[in-house]
């Protein structure tokens, strides 16, 4: 009994499935059928991302068609030039009208020839670190985006190559010690960079940058115009960090989608985080008399201290880190 | 002068991978590089196709478009070839590539990709033709010999087709009006849809990727 009713049950559950069976059979002529080669439909319209299986041990090669592109390649060619572009020349002719109207703007009252230790070598280990590894960087990146455009016409294909691939490495390898001085910067100087009631008085006045009697609102050891920077270089080189070690290590974590996203968001943050440090190094130059002591030799002049951190200079004689009365008779005794 | 191009008939396409053998077998290409893969669309379930796919040497190559140190040119067969002694291995063509086709051997530091390597239409690269620079670079140049593309060559059911993209489309044409059903080329939307600029010796006519 058994013996018969096997081969009738596999009977049965193939004709309860020959419908299933039977939809497969698409590829059969229907009444839309072309009837002239006319007819025949040889570019399908373009359609969305399209994935499928793929035998081969890379899964991210399982995308057929992916016009997501086209959008990458319209940023990649215009967009990000013209983002680029406009915020490192913008910047600079900006800076250049603000120095032909304002000029340097100079201690009140001149040098006193006191110094006051401001950045101690530390502090300077880690802004020097950051700021080579972030110029170096800067440098490179821009050498990747706008070398086809303005140096192969200069020097070839073949040495733009060397450069760039040499841009490409050192670009990739800079970004560790550019990470190392970012997490120092933050360690050192966060507790400075607190807001406070006071920065909204500086904020109101621009730090006092327009008044030609050399007026300055009071601020601490940071006004409110380095704390903008400190945060905005915190949270920027975090992003720039972020999207950069995602970027070298392709496809790691995420899609090729991803990746657009991820060099888009590069690109625009590391055009906003070039103008502004355009700016930084303009004010702590040319822009400021007494400014770049700061970081250079980690001391600055007495006169500079009272002009532009008053409250912090005020804590320094307090801390006896600079006692004004002890140079005093230190000077009258020379 | 032809307009080379691929065309993949999915109705006839039957995932043998044999296209992707060849093509690894006829350019020595190392493990990890794929320069032409097969790809199934609704895999297991009705309406399953299979398409081979590597470059489809577009008309308006966006690889050569976004490339930082430029190292793309298109032949006048239309075959888009890059130098191998120009590209960095940044990936850029790999983004904005909508055909998966540039591939990067993987290279031991950090950051470091290889040159890229994709498909050359069997067609080698910038140096001499049929050197042994040529050959280790970017595999045989067949193209040269007077023969086409092997991985179509190779296609068992003539599914994958490789030459002047007029021939092709006229094959496909007459197939799907035989057989009564289509889905068209696919790809050829995006490859040779638009930015026809056809070449020197036949102006480009719409939507037709040159003669």
């Amino acid at each position: 009994m058994t013996k018969l009713l096997r081969p009738l049950l596999v009977l049965f559950v193939l004709l309860l499935a020959a419908p299933a069976v039977q939809a497969q059979f698409y590829q059969t002529p229907g009444p839309t059928s072309p009837t002239s080669k006319e007819e025949v439909q040889l570019y399908q319209t373009p359609d969305g991302k399209l994935s499928g299986r793929v035998s081969i041990p890379d899964a991210k090669l399982g995308v057929l068609v992916q016009p997501e592109g086209r959008e990458w390649r319209e940023f990649r060619m215009v967009w990000l030039k013209i983002i680029a572009g406009a915020l490192i020349l913008g910047p600079i002719a900006a800076l250049a009208i603000f120095y032909l109207i304002r000029g340097t703007i100079r201690i009140q009252g001149g040098r006193s020839g006191r110094p006051v230790l401001r950045f101690s070598g530390m502090d300077r280990f880690a802004h020097w670190t950051t700021a080579v590894s972030f110029l170096l960087m800067a440098l490179t990146g821009l050498i990747l985006t706008f070398g086809r455009m303005l140096l192969i016409p200069l020097i070839g294909h073949p040495n733009f190559t060397m450069l760039a691939e040499a841009s490409k490495y050192m670009h990739n390898f800079f970004s560790v010690p550019f990470v190392l001085g970012l997490l120092m910067i933050f360690v050192l100087w966060v507790r400075d960079n607190i807001p406070e009631k006071a920065d909204l008085v500086w904020l109101k006045t621009l730090g006092g940058v327009l008044n030609k009697s050399g007026e300055h609102p009071e601020a601490g050891r940071f006004n409110a115009g380095q704390k903008g920077v400190f945060w905005a270089v915190v949270f920027g080189g975090f992003a720039l960090s972020l999207t950069g070690f995602l970027l070298m290590m392709p496809f790691a974590v995420t899609g090729i989608g991803g990746m657009q996203i991820l060099h888009v968001a590069h690109g625009v943050v590391a055009a906003l985080m070039i103008a502004l440090i355009i700016g930084h190094i303009y004010i702590g130059t040319i822009g400021m008399e007494g400014a770049f002591d700061a970081m250079g030799s980690g001391v600055v002049d007495e006169n500079w201290a009272k002009d532009h951190h008053r409250r912090w200079y005020e804590e320094q004689l307090r801390n006896g880190r600079a006692n004004e009365d002890e140079r005093l008779r230190h000077h009258a005794a020379e | 002068m032809a307009r080379m191009k691929f065309l993949c008939d999915a109705e006839r396409c039957i995932e043998c991978n044999a296209c992707v053998t060849a093509c690894k077998n006829e350019h020595d290409i190392p493990w990890g590089i794929n320069r032409r893969r097969v790809i199934t669309l609704k895999d297991g379930v009705p309406g399953e196709r299979s398409i081979s796919m590597a470059c489809m040497h577009c008309n308006d190559p966006p690889c050569a478009a976004v490339c930082p140190v430029d190292c793309f040119y298109q032949t006048a067969d239309g075959v888009v070839l890059h130098s191998k002694d120009l590209c960095i291995g940044c990936g850029y063509c790999f983004y904005a590539c909508p055909f998966g086709a540039p591939q990067y051997p993987q290279a031991t530091n950090f950051g470091g990709r290889g040159k890229m390597d994709k498909c050359t239409f069997c067609t080698g690269g910038p140096e001499a033709d049929n050197t042994m620079e040529e050959y280790q670079k970017y595999g045989t140049n067949r193209l040269a010999e007077g023969k086409l593309p092997l991985c179509a060559e190779m296609c068992s059911t003539r599914a994958l087709m490789a030459g002047d993209g007029d021939v092709l489309a006229d094959i496909y044409k007459e197939r799907t009006v035989r057989r009564g059903y289509g889905s068209g080329a696919w790809g050829w939307s995006t490859a040779y849809g638009q930015n026809d600029r056809g070449d020197a010796f036949s102006p480009g006519r719409e939507g037709t990727g040159g003669s």
